[in-house]
This record gives C-alpha cells, sequence and structure tokens, in this order.
C-alpha cells in the first residue's frame, strides 16, 4: 500500500474568491443587498464543475467529451416566496444585480440589515481523496472502457455489442447564507455504465449493470469491479434470451437485495419530502405516528455513507447531512427538509436541501434510501412462495405523489414456483400504492445491500445522483404488468 | 462590458483548433434568457430570471474526435479549450465514420421559420403572475371538490444559437418558447388526486388563454375522482392524443440511426416492411413554420426537411445524422441535434402521425368494454424488443360510454405488435408538442389489475 496521503483539495472560498476576482467583502454585500427587512432568509450559491464523459460502442472509444461549468445563484426567500436570479458571469456587478432581481420578490421596500459572514467547516469529510478522478491520465480512463469491451465479448459470443460509459465529476460548490456562514464542499464523483446486447437466433436483448461513488478512479478497478459489472451486464442479456412473458395480475413479489430499493425511492422516499408535505398534496400528508409499514419496516435516509453516490458533506444549503429515520417498525416518523419547507412546517432542516446545479432552485431531495435488515435468512424468504415473481434488478420508478400510485420496472426477474426461482421473465411494470404497499411486507431478510451506486433522480426537472438499498424482502400481493393474464 | 459577437468567439475558436493541429472542428454557440414565475394558491411562490450562454467546440485530429464545451468565454478559457480538445481527441479510437458533412450536403439557403417571438423577451413578472394566477383561479372555482393546487407555472425563453465548422457552414438563428401550465388537486372521501393541462407554443399570443387552461386542468383532475382498479384482462384499448404521442416518442427512438446501429432497436431491418394498417401515416417535418419542433438548419447545418417515416403503414424511411447514416451506408435526414456539450445524435424534428378520419367520440363509442388511457406512469420500455409494460390511469369504458375512472393498473404488450394492432385513429392531431399523434386505438393489450 502506498503512503495514504490525502491530496490537497482546492478550499473553495479562496478557490472562488480567487477564480471570480472577489473579496469577502463583496460575498457580503451580495448577501446584505439580497436580505431586505422582509426577507427570511438570503443565499448564493457558487458553482465550479468540470465533467468528463468518454463513451464505447463498436469496440471504440470513440466519444470524449469534456465540459466546465460555472456560474452563481442568488436567492431570496420571504416567508414561502423565493427570487431567484442565476448568472454564469460572476462579478460585483452581475451579483448585485441577481441580488436585486430576487429580492423583487421579497416585496422589497424597507431597510436592508447588514450581514457579517464567517467560514464553517462541513460536518463531514466523507470523501477524502489521495486523487481527484480528473487528474488520473486519460489513457487509464480509456483503457478502462477498452477492457470492460473485452471481457464482456470474451464472457459469451453470444454478446454482440458493448457499450459503455464513463463518467467523471468534480463539483466545487460554496454557499454564502444570511445566517452568515460560509460552507464549501468538493464533490467528486465517477460512475460506470455497461449495456450488453446478445443475440441468438435472430433475438436480441439487452443487459446493463453499472456502479460508482464519491470515489477515487481506482475504485471502479478494485476488486475487479469493472469486470463485474460488464459480466452482470452480458449475463443479464444472456438470461434474457430465454426468458418468458411476464405474468399479469396481483401476486406475491420477492424483491432481492440492493437496487431494488428503488421501491422505497419511489413508493416512499418522494412522498415524505417536506415540500409536498407543506402544501398538502402527498399521500401521506399528515400522517406522522401513523403505521404506513409492516412492523418489520425501518427505513432511513442517510446522506452520511463515506464515498456513497448518494452522500454529501453538506447539502446545497451549507446544511451537513444526516441520517433520517423516514419510517420505524412500520411507524412513519419525519420527513426529508429542506431549509424553506422545514421552517414554515415549523421543523429542523435534515440536510436534504439539494439542487442540480446554481441553476436551480435547492428542495428537499433524497440522499441515500434504505430498509434497514431483518431476520430472514434470503433462501427462506424464497421458499415460502408457492407461486409469484423475484425481481433481481429494476430500470427506473415514477410516482404520482398526492394518490401515491406508483411504478418501478423488473428488468431482471424470475418466476417463483414451489419456492424455487425458475423461469427469467421478460420485463414488466410492477404498480401499488406507497402508502399501502410496505404493509404487506411479510418477511426482511438479513442481507441488507445498498446499490452500486449508479441511481439518478428526477423532480420538476432537476436531476441529482441518489442511492437506494434493501435487504430481500416478501411483499404480499404486488399488481405484476406482464402479458400472461 | 462589451461582449465579443457570437459569431466571433465562434471564428477564433475554429483558429485556434486548427492551430493545435485539429484537422477539422466544429463550434456551437448557444446564449438564452428566461423567465419563470410559478404561483401557488393566489401567491407568488417563485419567480426565476436567468441569462446562460454555453459554447462546444468539436475538433478532429484525422479519424479522432473530441468535445469540450464552457461556459467561460474568456480569451484565456477559449485558447484552453482548444488545446484540451486537441488533447482529448488524441486518445479516443480512431472512427473512420466520423467527420463533419461533405460542403454539397450542407443547407444552401436559411429559411425563415416563424420561430422567434420578441414578445416573449418582454414577458415583465407582473405579466406572468396575471396569468398563472387566472389559470389557477378558474380551475380552483370550477368545483367544491377543487381544494389545493400544485400551482400554475410560466416559463418563458428566447435563445440564439451560432454554428460555424470548418467546412465552411455559418448559420445562427433565434427562436423563442413559452408555456403556461396548471395542477389542481381534488379530494373526495379523504382521497386526493391531481392532474394539469398545459399549453406550449413559440409565439405567446398562440397559448391557449389561461381561463381555457385551468378549465381543462379541473375537468381533467374532477375526473379521476374515484378511481379504482380492474381485474385482470385482454381489451381494446384507447389513448387520448398525449398518450399516443408517447407512443409516437418509442417509435421516434426506434427509427433513429443512432439506435439502430447499436443494435438497440426493435426496428432493425424492417424497412420496406408494413408495420401498422395502410390507414397510418408518421411523417418526421422539421420545417413547418412557427412548430415546437422546427429549426433551420440542423446540428450539422443540414437543411431540414419532411421525411416520411410510415406511409400507408410501410417503414418508409429511418431518421440519420451523418454518423450513424455512414454507419448504416445511407444518408443524412437533417435529423442531427445536439446539446452544445455534446457530439450530436439522431433526434425527429416535429414528428407526428396523420390525423385520420374518425371523432374521438366515435373511436370511444367503438368499444364495449375496454380502456381509454390518460396518464401513462415508468419507464417500462424495452427498446431492443418492443416489449412493453407501463402503469396507466384513465377511464373504463362500457358499452361506448367513458363509464368510471381507474388507477393502479399496466398495460402491456410489444410495440411491433401495437402498432400492427392500431385499429382506429383520431381527427384531432394538434402540435402540443414536437412529437405529436391524434387519439389512437389498439385493439388488444392486456391490462393486469387484481
Amino acid at each position: 500500500m502506498s503512503n495514504r496521503a490525502l491530496a490537497p483539495a482546492p478550499e473553495p472560498e479562496r478557490f472562488f474568491l480567487n477564480r471570480f476576482a472577489l473579496d469577502a467583502q463583496a460575498l457580503e454585500e451580495t448577501v446584505t443587498s439580497a436580505i431586505a427587512r422582509r426577507a427570511d432568509y438570503a443565499d448564493v450559491y457558487f458553482e465550479f464543475s468540470v465533467t468528463e464523459h468518454f463513451a464505447l460502442e463498436d469496440g471504440i472509444v470513440k466519444k470524449a467529451a469534456k465540459n466546465v461549468s460555472q456560474g452563481a445563484g442568488v436567492r431570496v426567500v420571504a416567508a414561502d416566496k423565493t427570487g431567484y436570479a442565476h448568472t454564469d458571469e460572476v462579478s460585483v456587478d452581475t451579483l448585485r444585480l441577481a441580488a436585486q432581481t430576487a429580492r423583487a420578490i421579497a416585496d422589497q421596500s424597507g431597510a436592508t440589515q447588514s450581514v457579517a459572514v464567517r467560514a464553517a467547516r462541513p460536518a463531514h469529510d466523507l470523501y477524502p481523496l489521495r486523487e481527484s478522478p480528473l487528474e488520473v491520465a486519460l489513457d487509464a480512463k480509456i483503457a478502462l472502457l477498452n477492457d470492460i469491451d473485452l471481457i464482456a465479448r470474451r464472457h459469451d459470443p453470444r454478446i454482440k455489442n458493448v457499450l459503455a460509459g464513463l463518467g467523471i465529476e468534480q463539483k466545487i460548490i460554496l454557499v454564502v447564507s444570511s445566517t452568515g456562514v460560509i460552507v464549501g464542499d468538493v464533490q467528486p464523483l465517477v460512475r460506470l455504465s455497461v449495456t450488453c446486447i446478445a443475440e441468438e437466433n435472430g433475438i436480441r436483448q439487452q443487459g446493463s449493470y453499472g456502479g460508482g461513488g464519491r470515489t477515487e478512479f481506482s475504485f471502479l478497478t478494485e476488486e475487479g469491479r469493472h469486470a463485474r459489472f460488464a459480466r452482470a451486464a452480458a449475463e443479464q442479456a444472456l438470461r434474457q434470451l430465454r426468458a418468458v412473458p411476464a405474468p399479469a395480475g396481483t401476486m406475491t413479489v420477492v424483491l432481492g437485495p440492493g437496487w431494488p430499493g428503488v421501491l422505497l425511492h419511489e413508493a416512499i422516499g418522494h412522498g415524505l419530502e417536506g415540500d409536498f408535505n407543506r402544501k398538502k398534496v402527498s399521500a401521506f400528508t399528515g400522517r406522522i405516528g401513523q403505521q404506513v409499514a409492516s412492523p418489520l419496516c425501518t427505513i432511513v435516509d442517510d446522506g452520511t455513507i463515506a464515498n456513497r453516490r448518494g452522500s454529501l458533506n453538506c447539502d446545497d444549503e451549507g446544511t451537513p447531512t444526516a441520517r433520517t429515520v423516514l419510517i420505524e417498525k412500520g411507524i412513519l416518523r419525519g420527513y426529508l427538509q429542506d431549509r424553506l419547507n422545514a421552517r414554515l412546517m415549523g421543523m429542523a432542516p435534515t440536510g436534504n436541501g439539494r439542487r442540480e446545479s446554481y441553476a436551480h432552485i435547492p428542495m428537499p431531495r433524497m440522499t441515500n434510501t434504505f430498509m434497514l435488515p431483518g431476520d430472514s435468512a434470503p433462501d427462506d424468504i424464497i421458499r415460502s412462495v408457492d407461486r409469484g415473481l423475484y425481481a433481481a434488478y429494476f430500470g427506473g420508478g415514477q410516482v404520482d405523489i398526492t394518490n401515491g400510485k406508483f411504478v418501478f420496472s423488473a428488468t431482471e426477474a424470475y418466476l417463483i414456483e414451489n419456492g424455487r426461482l425458475t423461469h427469467p421473465v421478460r420485463g414488466a411494470t410492477l404498480i401499488g400504492n406507497g402508502p399501502d404497499v410496505l404493509t404487506r411486507v411479510s418477511m426482511v431478510g438479513n442481507d441488507l445491500a445498498l446499490d452500486e451506486g449508479i441511481g439518478m433522480c428526477g423532480k420538476d426537472g432537476q436531476s441529482v445522483p441518489v442511492g437506494v438499498g434493501l435487504p430481500t424482502i416478501r411483499v404480499d400481493s404486488v399488481t405484476v404488468g406482464g402479458t400472461k393474464a | 462590458m462589451s461582449p465579443q459577437p457570437l459569431e466571433q468567439i465562434a471564428e477564433f475558436l475554429l483558429e485556434q483548433a486548427a492551430a493545435n493541429g485539429a484537422t477539422a472542428a466544429d463550434v456551437v454557440v448557444a446564449e438564452g434568457d428566461s423567465l419563470t414565475v410559478g404561483v401557488r394558491l393566489d401567491q407568488v411562490e417563485k419567480v426565476k430570471r436567468a441569462r446562460a450562454k454555453h459554447l462546444g467546440l468539436r475538433v478532429f485530429v484525422g479519424e479522432r474526435s473530441a468535445i469540450t464545451s464552457t461556459a467561460d468565454f474568456s480569451h484565456d478559457s477559449l485558447t484552453g479549450l482548444a488545446t484540451d480538445s486537441v488533447a482529448l481527441a488524441r486518445v479516443t479510437s480512431a472512427d473512420p465514420y466520423g467527420g463533419l458533412p461533405a460542403v454539397g450536403e450542407l443547407a444552401r439557403a436559411i429559411p425563415e421559420l416563424d420561430l422567434y417571438d420578441s414578445a416573449i423577451a418582454e414577458v415583465t413578472p407582473e405579466q406572468a403572475t396575471a396569468w398563472c394566477k387566472a389559470a389557477e383561479a378558474v380551475a380552483l372555482q370550477v368545483d367544491p371538490r377543487i381544494t389545493n393546487s400544485e400551482g400554475a407555472e410560466f416559463d418563458g425563453g428566447t435563445h440564439r444559437i451560432v454554428y460555424a465548422a470548418s467546412n465552411g457552414f455559418r448559420g445562427s438563428y433565434r427562436s423563442s418558447s413559452c408555456s403556461l401550465a396548471v395542477v389542481p388537486v381534488a379530494t373526495e372521501n379523504g382521497t386526493m388526486q391531481r392532474d394539469y393541462w398545459f399549453s406550449a407554443q413559440r409565439h405567446l399570443s398562440r397559448l391557449e388563454p389561461p381561463e381555457a387552461i385551468g378549465r381543462t386542468a379541473a375537468a381533467r383532475t374532477l375526473r379521476r375522482l374515484g378511481a379504482r382498479k380492474v381485474p385482470t384482462c385482454e381489451v381494446p384499448v384507447i389513448f387520448d392524443p398525449d398518450m399516443a404521442a408517447s407512443l409516437l416518442g418509442h417509435l421516434a427512438g426506434a427509427v433513429s440511426g443512432n439506435a439502430l446501429y447499436k443494435s438497440t432497436s426493435f426496428l432493425i431491418g424492417k424497412l420496406g416492411e408494413p408495420l401498422a394498417p395502410p390507414f397510418v401515416h408518421v411523417y418526421d417535418d422539421g420545417t413547418i413554420a412557427g412548430a415546437l419542433g422546427s429549426k433551420p438548419f440542423d446540428a450539422e447545418g443540414l437543411a431540414t426537411r419532411r421525411t416520411p417515416v410510415i406511409e400507408a403503414g410501410v417503414l418508409r424511411s429511418y431518421l440519420f445524422d451523418c454518423y450513424s447514416a455512414r454507419k448504416l451506408d445511407s444518408r443524412s435526414t437533417g435529423n442531427a441535434a445536439r446539446s452544445v456539450a455534446d457530439s450530436p445524435h439522431v433526434s425527429p424534428t416535429n414528428f407526428f402521425l396523420q390525423a385520420g378520419s374518425a371523432s374521438p367520440q366515435e373511436i370511444i363509442r367503438s368499444v364495449r368494454s375496454g380502456l381509454y388511457v390518460t396518464e401513462l406512469m415508468g419507464f417500462g420500455v424495452n427498446p431492443v424488443t418492443g416489449d412493453y409494460s407501463r402503469g396507466a390511469v384513465g377511464v373504463w369504458v362500457e358499452n361506448g360510454e367513458l363509464a368510471y375512472p381507474v388507477e393502479e393498473i399496466t398495460i402491456a404488450g410489444n410495440l411491433l405488435e401495437m402498432f400492427r394492432n392500431i385499429e382506429m385513429v383520431g381527427n384531432d392531431l394538434v402540435m402540443r408538442r414536437s412529437v405529436a399523434a391524434p387519439t389512437l386505438k389498439i385493439a388488444r393489450l392486456t391490462v393486469a389489475g387484481t
């Protein structure tokens, strides 16, 4: 092992002041000019991000892209109103203009108050890296993708094409708020995705797998990770070649560990975001303290797990991330909050105020959402089912917050017949009702796994990276949307 | 601060790329202004204003290429971008299918397509607030069961695109867009439902009036109250125009040259084959004046055009950009699209199913027992096989009448079969989005419920 000395990460405050030729006084002036007497809160969010993307298809890395994005957003909040202005040309003048624009909404009249700001450190240090993934030689990134192509094709001659994408990002942020605090963070993110196309007797199928996190680049090759991703995608495609039509109707469903936790994200997570509950438009509105899941279910959102894709040292309003219990032994305990909604609901912020970029207003979002493990052995759970569906991997999901109906699409699933997994089935959508699906959880496995680090969550046009996790669980009666009635 | 004209920035980048060893290059510069106003329960909830600019440089070093982009237009940033791009290109693999289009392929004239409305740049937050309030107020007044609202939102933006390439192409155009949407919430017997309605246009004056948007949104929301599940069955399914458009979206994905050469399309090898009954015609047309998907030239400088995709039920053409066309030994159909930070890919322009002769009422009357779909959920579409399974919301049809609302069900089939089983095409095509369709009836799909 090499010496684990940490590479000096850029210090966000100094970084932005240098980059935009600002000084501490300019920051104070901006926040001061933004916050009028009747405004409750104001902040300025600076962001500088560099992303790289490499794509492999048809056996060659044909695409390499690098994007540099920078800008600042000024927000003024008065009661439940938000004024927001953002600019990619950051200077004292544009910041002042943005502050005035944002303030217009806050019924501007009245004397301004003066704000003095001081630097604070984020509460966590969840992703200290020896080397930024951006600094790894380009050759190594290309070589990784070429290797994936080789591994997947060698795995089985029926693999006819391999599509792989490598995304690398480093985001530096700085939040200067009217509470007088400056908090910054440097956020690395790597993501590797592999799709394999298998072909046999004129039938074509695909399989996808991937992962990553807030890690060094070497994470992708440690413990043979990239090879495992490549083989998993290949295997999924191959299994689909002999898949039978999915059943249609209501039946017992067993969800495998890890990524199937997307169930919690859709069925529970979104409905517990503070904004929907403050507006009373969530199916979970006013249900804190009520039973919304079986007593076997305890579900948390935890943004503080080292190196996870959904983790952050602080959220995009500078609040430290936390572990928030959403459901404890079946009882609804808490919501996910940003500053605005927490204040209006008389609750504490939970470190879930996130935004896609400086061009977006923060809102309550999930980090890593998962169910704590239970006592059952995974094999016993499968053995307990006479006839049903075992779902091992999923595509995306979606939820209607207001009526609680959610869907998620199984991309790898098997029939359970007499307690055994038999045939793989073709993809099918599962549909249910958030506030009652978890009341039918009858067994929870002892095999909690978090996903590999590939999830992306969209809300109101904003995408943010998230994580999910689940032990094996048995859900009695879920509607499976296959074709075989 | 006197900003440099975007054209001059593009020229400078082309020069820098060449100086660093690029054998070819192109530049897209985009700038825009936008205003978003959100109102909820008659109070302004958010006002967002922004000016954004971004540029992308694509370079070729022989058969290798790379793309870089930035929002920083300073001299240092631009020279750094050119150096970075060439360095990045040198590490990628040679790809004989890459490269800019030949000069002979480029658009010779840039048509005026009525894509820009200066009135959108002049909308004030106060005006936008008034429209939002009007739309929401009507929705809230329609019926006492409308008890809440997720709000109304106005979005307006003006954009300018400059495209320059080392093959000599120079072009630029302005465009604008605006939309107004409202999302009412209704309550009955302790359960809530929401639905929405919106209008989107390139011209402000062509938006549906706020009151009409509010009324439609309220009617759609009220229609969902009391929704139930139905037993699992196989029945005819009618897609309302917006949901039929989603099927056209899947078709557009499958005829894209990108999907074809990656083997991720269920329409590989189907050119010239009947896909649907003879009364089905699908076109891609980037030249419709004032339409949301129109543009005067594509992202590689080729003229946009009208491409018959399905005529009389037969698959007549795929859609290509230059790269996918070369890979598949074909010619570009002028469908290259590009975000500033990415290389060109195939995208439909205005992609629509031509209106048929049946009124939506006639289509509903033709169904004894079936489903009328008004919303679809989730991502259960496999582009490789065409396997289709999505969550659905709608109204159950009994004896030719809309009978009662349904939810928490799925519909499933295969897109190839679904297009083959189109039974009726409505006469109600409206280009509400760039991908559009009239009401559509499909003979049979599996509905999964209780």
